[in-house]
């Protein structure tokens, strides 16, 4: 019993971490209509970064933690503007094009900068922190990521139904032309959707890193494509469904890990796509795709 | 006369891709009246509001707003001027509330909206009904009436309107001229494209025909109304 709810809070954690990385896929496809296929790169890079502030600079973690936030911003925007902005009015073929070859980039990037071999990552003494409840004992790191979690999302549904830059953002989502009459300038909507993207993939990398060993260049890649999956699954374009398909992941990963056949959980995810889009291709809250003209 | 002119075009050129859609045109949108463009399908007319608003940028242009230059601003600027264009097909938000709409239209605005919101549902009594409902779900005339709502909301000087009678049941035609007069009589200057011919002549002071990218003819609505060529040509009434 203590296994199974052990393990259901170990997956309800790594399943959060993946939630907070599909907001940006969703957040950003919502908007631009485009699959960013770095963002699994930008969260390694938040990673390396991680490693810069705390282990090369000495900071603290708290500091560190904020710097990080900052800098896997800058670059984000910074992708935006280099790479996708002058596409805008290009075929989504191309810009998705871009995308892969930003990702490339990136990684190729931190292997030069970083070199291949895995570094250290930092350890946060605080958030390592053994605490037990019950029969379970665990870090305090596995415990609040999913509070932390739940309560972005709830900021971020509020931001987006409730506030003038919400409703922009779902104009802009809907119609750029028309958005443009209205007032509204597009670039800075597609610039805030991508700081939100980029913040929420910082902390989703200090969570995911800090109960781990080290940061490779690839350490991005499989992470980014279990969360695009997560964000199909829950249907792209939708926040809550985000966070519901990082938890149905991470927890069927969790479990499938926990049990016999560890080394086919990736496999599984990858089965749960194929199922996904075979019989429900808008995923669990995706918007219907049929309008009134 | 140029102070009278809330709005002074003069030799737009717009192409896209090599070739050129509006050839060079000058006109004046006098103050306070409705004025009409009217010409066939592919002859320029939405490219030349699309343009005033900064969604197309033109090869060449000198358009005054109340005496300043604004052509090459961007379209937040243009809005902020007090142009605001209803797009052709209304292209309201359909993934918003009727009530959003509306104030996704006054988005430039810092100064408090209710009164306006307000004053949009005397207008449209019917869009009150309605303020929670998605504004997809509404029917072709009702949203017509949303666009021309939510381009009220910014308090525009001068509001263009792209083809409002499109794709509209004959009797909601008639409905959506009747709105173009209430915003008319609100003191708002209407530059107005419309295929409707008949019905856009009978409201407008002023009229252009726009063929090819060129204006062919200008005057008072009644005088383009009476000339036999555009009986022929857009009125289908044939010569006697």
């Amino acid at each position: 019993m203590s296994a199974i709810l052990q393990n259901c809070l170990n997956g309800l954690s790594i399943g959060s971490i993946y939630a907070l990385i599909a907001i940006g896929y969703t957040m950003v496809y919502g908007i631009l209509r485009l699959i960013n296929f770095a963002h699994g790169d930008i969260f390694m890079m938040a990673g390396y970064f991680m490693i810069i502030c705390m282990t090369d600079c000495l900071i603290p973690w708290y500091i560190s933690i904020v710097l990080v936030i900052a800098a896997t911003v800058l670059l984000g925007v910074l992708t935006e503007k280099i790479a996708y902005k002058p596409l805008r009015e290009a075929p989504r073929m191309s810009i998705m094009i871009s995308a892969i070859g930003v990702s490339y980039l990136l990684q190729n990037l931190a292997t030069y900068l970083f070199s291949a071999l895995p570094k250290a990552y930092p350890s946060i003494d605080f958030l390592n922190k053994t605490i037990k409840i019950g029969n379970i004992s665990t870090s305090l790191v596995t415990f609040i990521t999913p509070i932390l979690t739940v309560l972005i999302v709830v900021f971020l549904v509020f931001l987006i139904n409730k506030t003038k830059v919400g409703m922009a953002m779902r104009a802009v989502s809907r119609d750029f032309e028309t958005s443009q009459l209205m007032g509204i300038k597009i670039n800075n909507v597609i610039s805030i959707t991508f700081v939100i993207g980029c913040a929420l993939a910082a902390i989703g990398s200090i969570l995911y890193f800090t109960p781990r060993p080290s940061v490779t260049p690839l350490s991005g890649s499989l992470p980014g494509l279990k969360c695009f999956v997560a964000a199909v699954f829950g249907g792209i374009g939708s926040i809550p469904g985000a966070l519901v398909g990082g938890f149905l992941i991470g927890v069927s990963e969790t479990f499938i890990k926990a049990g016999a056949y560890s080394e086919f959980s990736d496999a599984v995810t990858f089965v749960i796509l194929i199922i996904v889009l075979l019989f429900k291709p808008t995923g669990l809250f995706g918007e219907k795709t049929t309008e009134k003209v | 006369m140029s102070n009278k002119n809330i709005l002074e075009i003069r030799n737009l050129t717009v192409s896209f891709g090599g070739i050129e859609a509006v050839k060079g045109i000058s006109m004046d949108i006098p103050a306070g009246e409705i004025v009409t463009l009217i010409g066939a399908n592919g002859a320029g007319k939405s490219t030349i509001l699309r343009t005033i608003a900064g969604i197309v940028k033109p090869q060449e242009a000198e358009i005054t707003f109340e005496g300043e230059p604004i052509n090459g601003l961007s379209p937040d600027k243009i809005v902020s001027k007090g142009i605001t264009l209803v797009p052709e097909g209304r292209r309201i938000f359909g993934n918003l509330t009727v009530l959003e709409n509306l104030k996704i239209g006054a988005y430039l605005r810092k100064d408090n909206i209710e009164a306006d919101i307000e004053h949009v549902y005397s207008l449209f009594p019917r869009l009150k009904e309605r303020s929670w409902q998605m504004a997809g779900t509404l029917s072709g005339g009702e949203q017509q009436m949303l666009a021309v709502g939510r381009a009220l909301m910014g308090k525009p000087k001068l509001i263009m309107m792209d083809e409002p009678s499109l794709g509209l049941a004959p009797l909601v035609v008639k409905d959506i001229f009747d709105i173009i007069k209430t915003v008319h009589k609100e003191g708002i200057t209407v530059l107005l494209n419309e295929q409707n011919a008949n019905m856009a002549l009978k409201v407008a002071d002023r009229a252009y025909v726009i063929e090819t990218g060129n204006i062919i003819m200008s005057g008072t609505g009644a005088e383009i109304a009476a000339d036999d060529s555009i009986k022929e040509a857009y009125l289908g009434k044939a010569k006697h």
